[in-house]
């Protein structure tokens, strides 16, 4: 179901026109209200006046994680705060999260945008939405919730946890549409099983997934288990949050942006030259109609490709393909974006010398779990277990409280972590997904 | 110095770990007087009482173990029943606490010697030798 036929299909040309106007209002904004963009644009020897094309995009320099995290927390925000409604953020180093805002008029925005990805998905005002993307700081929860509101469904806004009790609330409420990350689903299915409540007998149709990449593989699994059709949706805090862009359940192949908010850009993420259709490389976007937290050539570390060929459902935005890795280190364990450096920062509050760890990542009954191995230094080694497991413990809880995932610590002898010539492998993925 | 030097060291709990600690010190040529491992279910730390210490630490950390040292109290009481229960009745009245503690008896005399860590030494040695309880000096329990 198409929920706003008017923009989702509309041609080409009137697409990227409204994208040209759209485009230019930002860049003179930005320009004037935010000082961290005026002297990028300022340094790059570019101005407002230069953008009169879309190509000419291409012009302006990119914005990293980086440059949120130098201007935090409200640095690049484009309003003052009186016009704030609503800030989020993402889990970040102790302190520093990366800090986004939202005015009244943004808030609608993206309740429009997660209305159409409901729709994608198949949701219909008459639907009850199971919504178990976490409530809080985390865009998920949020919105989705606002999403469903505008499209006039009626949402259950159960959060994460408490799986059992979640069965429950599943086989009484009789909802229609599940809403989570892909793992947790299959975790779902799992403690459904468990308790002797049949998917099957549930009353899903669809389920709209993201927060973290899944495969085929794990899609297939997905809706074999819970009897539904199981959709992808995509979306990043910076941009907006989840509906940046989703599939459509009549192809299930490749999501659909929209554009008429946020102007897509595939690049090589070594040298940020812009690649043409159909090739692989580093996500970018521009928003286009965000006031509060507008972003400028925003490099998000996905890669993927983009695809211009017509699709069956109707739409006519372009296409990106599921997410397929990261450029960088981050990892997202749980539908939690965790960096490997971030462990790094709260291991150095016990050891003072570098640190020698690494971060084990498996997949365990559906749900992902993380071991981070720390070599044992003389400079915190006490000869009483007690202290020892102390400390395991106070790793354990400050890397739950700071970057808001749960880790196991162990200590491990010195020389146990290989060592590399060059960048430490910090990371050992055991998941296939 | 009426302390006596214990070595610690750190064993993750992979097989033949010990058997490589004990390999080297072997090597080196040094004697164990005591021993004590106290495990959890990742990791082991072992603490021993050798013939000479910075040999044994020197040797171990070229091993790649990660080594400790740390400051216990040896205290000798006759090798008959009470002996302990004589000395934990007087700690725990003059409320010192016991970290950890371990014995060995031993071959020649008709005495053990139990190896006691507390938080506070100097104030533990002073209430055991109030009581009359024997301290015995690190450079004596070495050579034993």
């Amino acid at each position: 179901m198409i929920y706003n036929i008017e923009i989702e299909t509309l041609p080409r040309e009137a697409l990227e026109a409204m994208q040209l106007r759209r485009l230019k209002e930002t860049v003179e904004r930005v320009y004037v209200t935010v000082p961290f963009y005026r002297r990028k644009f300022d340094e790059a020897g570019v101005t407002p006046a230069d953008i009169n094309s879309l190509k000419d995009l291409e012009r302006l320099p990119f914005t990293t994680k980086e440059d949120l995290r130098d201007n935090y927390p409200y640095g690049m925000f484009a309003v003052p705060m009186d016009n704030v409604v609503r800030i989020h953020a993402s889990s970040g180093t102790t302190g520093k999260s990366t800090v986004v805002g939202y005015t009244a008029r943004d808030i609608r925005t993206w309740a429009e945008l997660m209305a159409r990805a409901l729709a994608a998905g198949g949701t219909t005002r008459g639907d009850i939405i199971h919504n178990a993307y976490g409530y809080g700081l985390f865009t998920g929860g949020l919105g989705v919730h606002y999403g469903a509101e505008k499209l006039g469904a009626s949402v259950i806004p159960i959060s994460g946890g408490n799986t059992r009790r979640q069965v429950l609330i599943m086989k009484d409420f009789a909802p229609t549409i599940l809403t989570c990350t892909p793992s947790y689903a299959l975790h779902l299915a799992e403690v459904a099983a468990e308790a002797g409540v049949d998917f099957g007998s549930l009353r899903f149709k669809s389920g709209i997934f993201g927060a973290e990449p899944w495969s085929e593989k794990m899609r297939a699994e997905i809706e074999a288990k819970l009897h539904l059709n199981a959709i992808d949706i995509y979306g990043l805090s910076e941009v907006i949050g989840p509906g940046v862009s989703v599939e459509c359940l009549e192809a299930k192949n490749g999501l659909h942006i929209f554009e008429d908010h946020f102007i897509p850009e595939i690049i090589n993420p070594q040298t940020g030259e812009r690649l043409p259709n159909g090739a692989q490389g580093e996500l970018v976007f521009t928003s286009i109609t965000k006031e509060a937290f507008p972003v400028i050539r925003y490099r998000t570390r996905d890669v993927t490709s983009l695809d211009r060929a017509p699709c069956i459902c109707g739409r006519t935005l372009v296409r990106m393909r599921k997410v397929s890795g990261r450029t960088d280190d981050m990892l997202i364990i749980r539908g939690v974006n965790v960096f490997p450096s971030q462990i790094e920062s709260v291991i150095m509050e016990i050891e003072e010398v570098e640190p020698h760890y690494q971060l084990v990542v498996d997949r365990i009954d559906n749900l992902d779990t993380l071991t981070v191995m720390v070599e044992v230094g003389e400079s915190f080694f006490s000869d009483e277990v007690r202290v020892l497991q102390g400390i395991e413990k106070k790793l354990s809880k400050d890397i739950k409280e700071f970057l808001g995932v749960t880790a196991k610590v162990k200590l491990v002898e010195p020389k146990t972590i290989a060592r590399s010539e060059g960048k430490a492998q910090r990371v050992i993925d055991n998941r296939k997904i | 110095m009426d302390y006596v030097e214990q070595i610690s060291v750190f064993l993750e709990n992979k097989a033949g770990r010990l058997a490589d600690v004990t390999g080297i010190l072997a090597e080196a040529n040094i004697n164990i007087r005591a021993l004590s491992l106290a495990d959890t279910s990742d990791f082991g730390i072992l603490r021993l009482i050798v013939n000479d210490n910075d040999k044994a630490k020197e040797e171990l950390k070229k091993a790649g173990f990660t080594v400790g040292k740390t400051d216990v109290v040896a205290v000798e009481v006759e090798d008959k029943p009470g002996g302990l229960s004589y000395i934990l009745r007087i700690l725990h009245k003059a409320n010192v606490n016991v970290e950890y503690m371990y014995a060995f008896v031993q071959q020649s005399g008709a005495n053990a010697v139990l190896i006691f860590r507390f938080d506070n030494l100097d104030e533990a040695i002073r209430i055991l030798r109030d009581n009359k309880v024997r301290v015995i000096k690190g450079d004596k329990l070495y050579a034993m």
